[in-house]
């Protein structure tokens, strides 16, 4: 055991507080939290089964299951893989967002992480960069890879409009930021890191059966329609089907209309409600608990 | 900034839950370059007083000020000059010492070496180690080197070595010292008292929520409870004297004869003035509670 040198000493330290407080550190910070986080998450089993892996699993089994089946009508078939792309690029975004987040964040509430963080010079917008560019970084891996697995192990046939693609890019972007938002907002509901995923996976689940990504949203009785229509879900689900369905299918909607300018508002508006939120509820911890 | 105020002041602090009051009108100073030991049974109020100048509990009442700040108030530059080694982690831990390392580094304006630290907390052969893997021992060590990462002003140390086998506390000592050494002030619980009476300046000890005694180490309980005592045996059994003369205790025992058995000069340690301070204490709270 070697004795540390110390490059400056304490009493220098005491009186140069003259690092940067502002902006850019928030960001570099950050950034370096990304690697951190992205490292971390892909070296833990679970997460990358269960939210990972989830998106890719389903749809093969769906494919498999249904291939025998036609989606489409006489004149435009359409496969089950085809058909159910679209929801499971949108389950990923709810998976990887909103149910990794927030038992991710209960599990660092209660295990000690974020008191350890809270004890440190980490800005809090650096914790959030981390996070969200977590969800982000994994989130576009893991629909590249569902829509790699479509087009290549089920022969889906991907849009070749590039208006298609810049739908699917503001889709993918406001709905993955709202979901880990969202995410961020929902970690302080579990009283504990153990009962978090007993409090967030049944949340998640009902919201994807009841918002298309299952059950195709038509065949839903239409209260159940407005119903799933408050929450986020069902815009992000509807937005990946204008992106990946064939045009036929429109007129299925709510609405009969793909309806975009409803998709960016319903989810922009969960977004600022999931910021708000983040803002009044979220502590490094529970002070006096 | 005036490099001779205290670096923690601490005066009549309280906390209480309800009725119950954690910390009663506690009050104690640490000087800058000085290690504090705060001593004190489980739940005495020993964490509750460090993580309120952590800034991770509110106080109820009176006034602290740690390097010249609220603690309530203090904010990221504040931060930036304290390390906090925790009480327990249990993190899930998917990064390797080397990277946890160097990440928290960057936290800070003035960081040490990170292979400096690694080596001073004795983990070259782990640094590249998922910390998840390590053993709880390794992993405090982590905890510790965190602690130490930003080169702090003034280190927390919330019973630092628990899990240590007695050669990496030797090697913990060794580092605190280095540290002291640097200039770095401390405040330590813990439960050893044999680590306080190594590395502390000044005790204070704490027991139900008030503090008990305060002082230099070696004077702490008072004169009074460091009296020697001197054993012996001889035909009539054990024998143990109070002298504040035990030379010639031993002197007139020799003079009256026979060389005595198992001859022993005890002075009390750490420990010994500690237990009887908590347990003069405990007795004069049962006899109030009686009246």
């Amino acid at each position: 055991m070697s004795t540390p040198t110390t490059t400056s000493s304490a009493a220098t330290a005491a009186s140069t507080p003259s690092f940067g407080l502002g902006i850019g550190r928030s960001l570099k910070l950050g950034f370096s939290r990304i690697t951190l986080e992205v490292r971390s998450y892909f070296r833990q089993g679970d997460s990358v089964f269960f939210t990972f892996l989830f998106p890719v699993v389903m749809l093969t089994i769906f494919a498999v299951a249904f291939s025998e089946q036609n989606f489409g009508t006489e004149e435009e078939p359409l496969t089950a893989a085809a058909f159910y792309l679209p929801g499971m690029i949108a389950a990923g975004l709810l998976l990887s967002g909103l149910q990794n987040m927030a038992i991710d964040i209960a599990m660092e509430r209660s295990d000690g992480t974020l008191k350890r963080l809270a004890g440190t010079p980490l800005p809090v917008m650096s914790y959030f960069i981390g996070k969200i560019g977590q969800v982000f970084v994994t989130g576009v891996l893991q629909a590249a890879l569902v829509i790699l697995v479509a087009s290549v192990a089920f022969d889906v046939e991907l849009p070749s409009e590039p208006s298609k693609w810049v739908t699917f890019a503001w889709v993918f972007v406001l709905g993955v930021t709202t979901s880990a938002v969202l995410g961020i907002a929902l970690s302080g509901l579990p009283r504990s890191g153990k009962s978090a995923t007993a409090v967030v996976i049944p949340v998640a689940l009902v919201l994807q059966f009841i918002s298309g990504v299952y059950l195709g949203f038509s065949m839903l009785p239409e209260w159940l329609q407005n119903f799933a229509s408050i929450f986020p879900l069902k815009w992000m689900a509807q937005g990946m089907r204008e992106v990946f369905l064939p045009a036929s299918f429109e007129v299925m909607e709510q609405s009969e209309s793909w309806n975009l300018p409803g998709v960016a508002i319903a989810t922009g508006l969960w977004l600022v409600i999931g910021l708000i939120m983040t803002r009044i509820t979220f502590r490094w911890i529970r002070k006096d608990s | 900034m005036n490099t001779t105020a205290p670096v923690v002041q601490v005066e009549n602090l309280r906390k209480t839950y309800g009725s119950f009051a954690a910390v009663d009108s506690v009050s104690f100073e640490i000087q800058r370059g000085e290690t504090f030991a705060l001593l004190g049974p489980n739940g005495a109020g020993k964490s509750t007083t460090i993580e309120i100048l952590e800034g991770y509990r509110d106080r109820t009442g009176g006034s602290v000020s740690v390097l010249g700040v609220d603690p309530g108030k203090g904010g990221l530059a504040w931060k930036a000059r304290l390390g906090i080694v925790l009480q327990s982690s249990g993190e899930s831990g998917n990064v390797s010492v080397r990277e946890q390392l160097t990440h928290f580094a960057g936290y800070y304006p003035h960081p040490r070496d990170v292979d400096e630290v690694v080596a001073s907390v004795g983990l070259e052969e782990k640094a590249g180690t998922l910390i998840r893997k390590l053993s709880g021992g390794q992993r405090r060590r982590v905890d510790v080197a965190l602690g130490i990462i930003g080169s702090p002003e003034l280190l927390f140390l919330d019973e630092p070595t628990t899990g240590f086998d007695p050669e990496a506390r030797q090697q913990f000592w060794q580092l605190i010292r280095s540290l002291k050494a640097d200039g770095t002030t401390i405040l330590l619980t813990t439960h050893y008292l044999d680590e306080a009476a190594q590395l502390g300046d000044r005790a204070g000890v704490i027991a139900g929520g008030k503090m008990i005694d305060i002082g230099a180490i070696d004077e702490i309980g008072g004169q009074e409870a460091r009296t020697p005592r001197v054993r012996w045996r001889d035909a009539n059994g054990k024998h143990e004297e109070r002298t504040h003369a035990p030379g010639a205790v031993v002197a007139s025992l020799m003079a009256a004869g026979a060389e005595p058995t198992g001859l022993e000069i005890v002075r009390p340690s750490l420990e010994d003035i500690y237990l009887q301070l908590v347990s003069d204490h405990a007795h004069a709270r049962e006899v109030e509670n009686a009246r």
